[in-house]
C-alpha cells in the first residue's frame, strides 16, 4: 500500500513538473504575470510530492517489506536500523529517487524564498528546473522503478554490501547529492538569466547562496571520501585519481571558479558570460560524475547496476541540458552586455586568474581521467594514474596559491604592482623563513612536496592578512569566511606536504613479544586472536604502542574475513598524535611463528582533512554573512521608506 | 583485453619460478636493507598497476600477483637497475596498461600536450579579454 502510493506521488510530481515547466514557458514567452504566479506554487507542491515518494521508500524499507523488488535485492530484516533507513539510496534506484527528490524540494525553496531577481527570470528558472526534474522522473518511471512489486516475495532480503555498512557512508550520497542538486540550481538560474537576457548582479545575488551551499556540501563530501578511503582501504592513501574521486573532484573544481566569478558579478558587475559558462560547466560535471559512477563504466562499488541501457538514459539526458544550455549561451551571448571594466592587476584580475588556473586544472582531471576509457574504446589499454595529475597538474596548483594569496590583499578595478608587493611583504618573508628551515632541518627532499610546504607557510600568513588594520568586531563575517576557507587549503595544503614528503614505512615480520620503531614510536606485538562479528570473522592483534619514555597504548588492527562472498580485508589500527597517526596494519603468518605488520608514520596527515572542515566552514561563516547583510540591508530599506513617508506626511 | 590475458598466462608459467624463489628471497613484503633503494622502489611500486585488482597500484594491493611484482621490482632493483630501465622492462612484458605514468608515444602524446594546449588557449582567452577591457 505505502509502495502504491510513493508510486502515485512519483507520478504526480512528474506531472506537476510537466506542467510547471509549461507554465514557466508560455508565461515567459507571453510576458504574462498571472500564469508566472501560478509557476511558484506548483514548484512548492511538485517538491512536496518527490519528498512524500522518498519518505514512502524510506518506510517500505524501515518495515522491511519483502514483496517490494528494491527491499529484497538491498536489504535484510536483521540489518541494523540505520542501514535499514540509509539502505533506501545505497542503491541505483533509491539513489536516483534521492537525487529527484533533493532536486524537488530545492525548486521549491527557491519559488518560496526567492525574491530578489526580476520575476521573469525566476520563472523562467523555475521552468529549467521542471525541465531537469521531468527527465529524471522520467528515467525513474521507465527505467528504473524504486517501487516495483515482486509476484512471489521471498521470506528474507540479500542484505547491503558490507563495503557499505558504515554509518560515514550511509550519509555520503545525500551529502553529494545536495552539492550536485546545488549545482543544478545554479544552471537553472544561469539559464533562466540567458532566456530573459537579464545576466547581472540581481541574478548573481540569487544565484550565490546555492553555489556556496552546492560547495561546502561538495567539499564535505570529498573531505569525508578521503578519510574513509584512508582508514578503511588500509593502506594509508588518501587520495589515489581514482575514476570515482576526479567525479567528485570535478563539480568542485568547477564550483570553486563559479563562486569566485559570482562574486564578481554580484559586487563589481563583471564576468557576465564567464559567470553564466561556469554555472553551465559546473552542472555538466556533476551530471558527468553521476555517468561516471551510475553507468557501470567503472566497477566499483559505486556501480550499483551493470545495465547499458541505464548509462545511456544518463548520457541522453545529459546531452540533452548541456547540448541545449550551450546552444542558448551562443545564440544569446551577444546580447549580454558586457560587464564593468578592470585592469590586470587588481581584485578582479586575480579572480580570473583563478578561474582560468582552476578550468586548466578541471580540464586535466577530465581528460586524464576519460583518456583510458576513450583509448580502450580505439583498442589501446593504457593507465593514467597519479603520476601523471601530480606533474601536470601540480605545478598549476602552486601557481593557483601563489595567486590565492595575493588575490584578496588587491584592490578592486586597479591597483599596482608594487603596492601589492608591499602588502605581500609578511607572506613572502613566511614563505622565505619556511623554505631555509626545512632545507636547515630536513635537507634537501622531493621538489613539489617542498614548494608545497613553503608555499602553505606563506598563504597561511596572507589568508589572514586581509583582517590586518580592520576593526574585528566590524569586519563583516563573510570576509572572515574567506580568511578561514584561504587558511584551510594552506592547512589542507601542508598536511598533503608533509605527509607526502616525511611518511615513513616499515614492513616486518615479528613473533609475539618483539618490537619494531616507526617514526617516534616503538610497537611491540603482544599478541593475536580470533574475533567473531556479525557476518566476519577475523584475528586481531594486540600492539602496545609507545612514544619515548611515554604511556603505553594499545592498538588492535585487525584481518577481517568475510564468508560470503569470500573475501579479506584489512581493518587498519590508528593512534592519533598532535603532529600526525600512526597507522598499524596486520598481514598473514609467514609460517614459521612470525606475522606481517606494516606500520607507518605519516605526520601531520590529519592536516588535510582539517583543513577541509575549516574550507567548509570557512563557505558556511560566508552563507551567513551575505545573508545578514542582505537582511539588514533590506531592514533598512524599509526604515528608510518609512522616514520618507513619515517627513512627507509632516511637510503635508 | 587480449594483452592482458596474455599477461596473466605469463605470469602463471613464471610463478613456478618465484615459487622456487620464496622464503629469504622473497621482496613482497620485506624491505630491502638500503633505505635510499628502498624508497627508490617504493616510489615506482606506487606508479604500477596491479594488474588483476580495481584500481589498485601494486603497492597497495594484498593480491598475491602484486606481491610477487613487489619482489621482482625489490629484486631488480637491489640488483641495481634503475627505476626507469625496470618499468620499461615491465611495459615490455606486460604492456603500458600496467603503469600509472603513461609513456609519451603516439598514443599518449594528445594527453601530455592537453595541459599545455588547455594553459595556452586559456591564458589566450583571457588576454583577449583584457585587452578589449583596456580599450
Amino acid at each position: 500500500m505505502i509502495a502504491e502510493a510513493g508510486l502515485v506521488a512519483l507520478w504526480l510530481a512528474a506531472a506537476l513538473a510537466a506542467m510547471q515547466l509549461m507554465l514557466a514557458a508560455l508565461a515567459v514567452s507571453r510576458n504574462d504575470d498571472t500564469l508566472a504566479r501560478a509557476a511558484r506554487p506548483v514548484a512548492v507542491v511538485q517538491g512536496g510530492l518527490a519528498l512524500l515518494a522518498m519518505a514512502a521508500l524510506i518506510r517500505v524499507f524501515l518495515q522491511s517489506d519483502m514483496s517490494v523488488a528494491l527491499v529484497v535485492a538491498n536489504s535484510h530484516s536483521a540489518k541494523p536500523w540505520l542501514y535499514k533507513f540509509a539502505g533506501a539510496w545505497g542503491n541505483h534506484e533509491g539513489s536516483m529517487l534521492l537525487w529527484v527528490t533533493i532536486l524537488g524540494v530545492a525548486g521549491g525553496a527557491v519559488a518560496l524564498l526567492e525574491r530578489r531577481v526580476a520575476e521573469r527570470t525566476l520563472t523562467a528558472t523555475l521552468g529549467t528546473q521542471a525541465a531537469i526534474a521531468l527527465g529524471f522522473y522520467a528515467f525513474l518511471l521507465f527505467s528504473s522503478n524504486p517501487f516495483a512489486r515482486l509476484p512471489n516475495p521471498p521470506s528474507d532480503g540479500q542484505g547491503l554490501n558490507p563495503l557499505l555498512q558504515d554509518p560515514g557512508l550511509a550519509f555520503h550520497p545525500p551529502t553529494l547529492y545536495a552539492g550536485y542538486v546545488g549545482l543544478s540550481v545554479a544552471f537553472s538560474f544561469a539559464v533562466g538569466a540567458l532566456i530573459t537576457r537579464d545576466v547581472g548582479p540581481a541574478f548573481a545575488r540569487a544565484m550565490r547562496p546555492w553555489v556556496l551551499t552546492a560547495w561546502v556540501f561538495l567539499t564535505i563530501g570529498i573531505t569525508a571520501g578521503s578519510y574513509w578511503a584512508y582508514y578503511e582501504l588500509g593502506w594509508g592513501g588518501w587520495w589515489f585519481w581514482d575514476p570515482v574521486e576526479n567525479a567528485s573532484l570535478m563539480p568542485w573544481l568547477a564550483a570553486t571558479a563559479l563562486l569566485h566569478s559570482v562574486s564578481v558579478l554580484a559586487t563589481r558587475d563583471g564576468l557576465r558570460a564567464w559567470t553564466v559558462m561556469l554555472a553551465v560547466v559546473a552542472f555538466s560535471m556533476s551530471m558527468l560524475g553521476t555517468f561516471l559512477v551510475r553507468s557501470g563504466i567503472l566497477t566499483s562499488v559505486h556501480a550499483f547496476a551493470v545495465d547499458p541501457e541505464r548509462g545511456t538514459f544518463i548520457l541522453i539526458l545529459l546531452s540533452l541540458y548541456i547540448g541545449g544550455a550551450l546552444a542558448l549561451f551562443a545564440t544569446r551571448i551577444g546580447v549580454v552586455r558586457a560587464g564593468n571594466t578592470f585592469e590586470l592587476v587588481s581584485r578582479e584580475g586575480s579572480l580570473v586568474a583563478n578561474n582560468l588556473l582552476l578550468s586548466v586544472i578541471l580540464g586535466i582531471v577530465l581528460i586524464g581521467t576519460f583518456y583510458p576509457i576513450l583509448a580502450a574504446a580505439m583498442g589501446t589499454q593504457l593507465s593514467v594514474g597519479p603520476p601523471f595529475f601530480e606533474k601536470a597538474a601540480g605545478p598549476i596548483a602552486l601557481v593557483l596559491v601563489v595567486v590565492m594569496a595575493a588575490g584578496p590583499l588587491l584592490r578592486w578595478r586597479r591597483d599596482t604592482l608594487g603596492a601589492l608587493v608591499r602588502r605581500l611583504t609578511w607572506p613572502i618573508v613566511a614563505t622565505g623563513i619556511a623554505a631555509v628551515a626545512l632545507v636547515v632541518a630536513a635537507g634537501w627532499f622531493n621538489m613539489l612536496p617542498m614548494l608545497g610546504l613553503a608555499l602553505a607557510a606563506g598563504l597561511a600568513v596572507a589568508s589572514v592578512a586581509p583582517l590586518a588594520g580592520r576593526n574585528l568586531l566590524r569586519t563583516p563575517l563573510f570576509v572572515y569566511g574567506m580568511v578561514v576557507a584561504h587558511l584551510g587549503i594552506a592547512v589542507s595544503l601542508a598536511g598533503m606536504a608533509a605527509s607526502t614528503a616525511f611518511t615513513r614505512e616499515v614492513l616486518v615480520a615479528k613473533a609475539i613479544g618483539e618490537s619494531a620503531t616507526v617514526g617516534p614510536y616503538r610497537v611491540t606485538l603482544r599478541g593475536i586472536r580470533p574475533v567473531i562479528g556479525d557476518n566476519w570473522s577475523a584475528l586481531e592483534a594486540r600492539l602496545d604502542v609507545q612514544r619515548g619514555d611515554g604511556s603505553t597504548r594499545l592498538l588492535a588492527p585487525q584481518s577481517r574475513f568475510f564468508s560470503n562472498p569470500p573475501t579479506t580485508t584489512s581493518e587498519s589500527a590508528i593512534l592519533t598524535a598532535f603532529d600526525g597517526q600512526l597507522y598499524t596494519v596486520l598481514g598473514q603468518p609467514d609460517g614459521t611463528g612470525r606475522w606481517q605488520l606494516r606500520f607507518w608514520w605519516k605526520p601531520w596527515v590529519t592536516l588535510i582533512w582539517f583543513g577541509g572542515l575549516l574550507i567548509a566552514g570557512g563557505g558556511a561563516l560566508s552563507i551567513l554573512g551575505h545573508w545578514l547583510r542582505d537582511r539588514r540591508q533590506k531592514k533598512r530599506a524599509i526604515e528608510a521608506a518609512e522616514a520618507a513617508a513619515h517627513r512627507e506626511a509632516w511637510a503635508a | 583485453m587480449i594483452r592482458r590475458l596474455l599477461a596473466l598466462v605469463m605470469l602463471a608459467l613464471a610463478a613456478p619460478t618465484l615459487a622456487q624463489s620464496r622464503a629469504p628471497a622473497d621482496y613482497a613484503n620485506v624491505q630491502l636493507p638500503d633505505p635510499a633503494k628502498e624508497a627508490e622502489a617504493t616510489a615506482l611500486m606506487a606508479t604500477l598497476r596491479c594488474l588483476v585488482c580495481q584500481g589498485q597500484a601494486i603497492v597497495d594491493s594484498d593480491a598475491d600477483m602484486a606481491g610477487d611484482m613487489r619482489s621482482l621490482v625489490r629484486q631488480r632493483i637491489a640488483a641495481g637497475e634503475s627505476a626507469d630501465e625496470v618499468r620499461a622492462w615491465l611495459i615490455d612484458r606486460y604492456g603500458d596498461y600496467v603503469t600509472y605514468d603513461p609513456p609519451v608515444s603516439a598514443a599518449t602524446l594528445p594527453l601530455w600536450l592537453a595541459p599545455l594546449l588547455l594553459l595556452t588557449f586559456g591564458l589566450w582567452l583571457a588576454r583577449a579579454s583584457f585587452r578589449r577591457r583596456n580599450k
